[in-house]
């Protein structure tokens, strides 16, 4: 009789201990992760004129939250595409003699159609649309 | 002298001093090839102590802040008087900090220290060196550069891989979803108090276990008789080639902060390329060189998760290596520890210079 008393008392402990610690850790952890903050969301954004872009340049800009590089090729071709590597998240480079993508991070390589040929980068990089309209560049999100 | 000993009698009566004064009389340190090694510990504990008071006069200057770390920490090093030597000597301190750790480290592992009754000691010192590499990788970012945004995107993409809350663990270390304002805030919080606080109490431990017990002895050393075995005193002899060890060490961190003085780099931009040569601290180098050799998929999983995973494993069984037994046989079991200790050291050092070449 008096051990079951014991276990039933140890038992109470522990639980009511439980939820003390949760009632204490929970706090914390919902206080650590950041309140999400509302996304502007753009389909599309303006760059700028095409005078401003030579052949064989790149630029990275903000769509939205996500950086995005624009690249002009040798031939006046332009091609957007999220400048976020597949691998661990740092920002690619165009690389002007080789005419490929290229992250410093891992020396992992992508095509100029934004394929991961070499090198560690899992998947290929996003692919964004480019227009030019009264000689304005605006890209375009492909999730339209 | 006969003041001191009033104070000293004055905290006896009311602490009753015997445990320290039965520690300084009693304590041995015993003398053979390996002696050398024992030295190592205090090293990284006087390395600490140089982190710690330059640390506290930084952080009179610094100030967190996607706009004004950087600008603080330049204001450090041209304006304020000596903060170039302040910095400089914090900078290569920590780097000194860590090297003298992993001595420390693969010398207890050499010597197999970490043997009964040393195991706890082993496993303290193990999440000590894990909690300097936080302090390396925290700290690194506090300067705003270049550089630092680009290791810490990618160290803080690597927690991603834990498997359930890997993504919720990433954006709790980062304060959002990507490396901004929000995460040198972070850091800066765990650089300063978080970090400190473990580390403390964690060395206090370690310490503690390490007078409790004594020095280890090798297992050549055990084997001599009485006569043979070779002691000094802790105190003073132990103590004072301590002490002058820690000037040698001291005068080393100086010339080398007047010699080759840490370079501030560019501020981060988070919309610039990441820069060529782009590298991480010497002790992140091995894994660094790792990944970058790794293919995108190995079998049907992502070159990186295996080997974060084949890190993750190794780190484990080196933290239980007091514990695990690969053989019921002693002398194998002995020998494959040492292959193990052997082949990891050689790995580091192979791809750590490999990282540099």
């Amino acid at each position: 009789m008096g051990t079951d008393r014991r276990k039933f008392i140890n038992s109470l402990l522990g639980i009511g201990s439980l939820g003390a610690f949760s009632a204490i850790i929970y706090p914390i952890v919902s206080f650590l992760i950041p309140p999400k903050i509302a996304d502007v969301k753009i389909n599309s954004l303006k760059v700028g004129p095409v005078a401003d872009f030579k052949n064989n340049s790149s630029k990275i800009v903000r769509f939205g939250r996500t950086p995005v590089i624009l690249i002009r090729t040798k031939d006046g071709e332009f091609k957007a595409m999220e400048a976020t590597c597949t691998h661990l998240d740092c920002l690619v480079q165009f690389k002007e003699d080789t005419q490929q993508i290229f992250c410093a991070c891992h020396n992992g390589i992508y095509d100029i159609q934004g394929r991961n040929i070499s090198g560690p980068p899992p998947k290929p990089l996003k692919q964004y649309d480019v227009n030019i309209t009264d000689d304005e560049i605006r890209i375009t999100s492909q999730d339209v | 002298m006969k003041k001191l000993l009033k104070i000293e009698n004055w905290l006896d009566e009311r602490f009753d001093l015997t445990p320290i004064r039965n520690l300084i009389e009693h304590k041995k340190v015993p003398v053979h090839g390996h002696s050398i090694w024992y030295y190592m510990g205090g090293i990284s504990l006087f390395l600490f102590i140089i982190q710690v008071f330059t640390g506290l006069l930084l952080l009179m200057y610094y100030i967190p802040g996607e706009n004004a770390a950087y600008e603080s920490v330049q204001f450090i090093i041209t304006k304020v008087s000596f903060g170039w030597l302040i910095r400089n000597l914090h900078s290569w301190s920590a780097n000194l900090m860590v090297l003298f750790i992993f001595l420390h480290m693969f010398s207890v592992f050499f010597t197999k220290a970490f043997r009964k009754p040393r195991e706890l000691t082993w496993v303290t010192g193990f999440f000590l060196l894990l909690l300097a590499m936080g302090f390396g990788f925290s700290g690194y970012l506090l300067p705003w550069n270049e550089l630092a945004f680009f290791a810490t995107k990618v160290g803080t993409d690597i927690v991603a891989v834990v498997p359930f809350i890997g993504e919720e663990l990433k954006i709790i270390l980062r304060g959002g979803e990507d490396v901004t304002g929000a995460t040198l805030s972070r850091f800066f919080g765990i650089h300063v108090a978080i970090l400190p606080a473990i580390f403390t109490s964690l060395l206090v431990i370690h310490l503690f276990f390490v007078q409790r017990q004594g020095m280890s002895e090798p297992e050549e050393f055990e084997q001599l008789s009485e006569k043979e075995k070779k002691y000094i005193p802790f105190f003073p002899n132990f103590v004072l080639q301590d002490a002058l060890l820690w000037i040698i060490v001291l005068i080393g961190l100086l010339s080398l902060t007047l010699f080759f003085p840490w370079e501030l780099g560019l501020k981060a931009d988070a919309l610039a390329s990441a820069p060529l040569g782009i590298k991480p601290e010497w002790y992140f180098m091995f894994m660094f060189e790792t990944l970058k050799l790794l293919p995108a998929h190995i079998l049907f999983v992502e070159g990186e998760v295996v080997g974060i995973f084949a890190f993750a494993f190794a780190g484990i069984i080196w933290m239980f290596i007091p514990f695990i037994k690969f053989s019921k046989r002693k002398d194998l079991n002995s020998k494959i520890i040492r292959w193990f200790g052997l082949i990891s050291l050689i790995y580091m050092i192979i791809f750590t210079i490999k990282g540099y070449l």
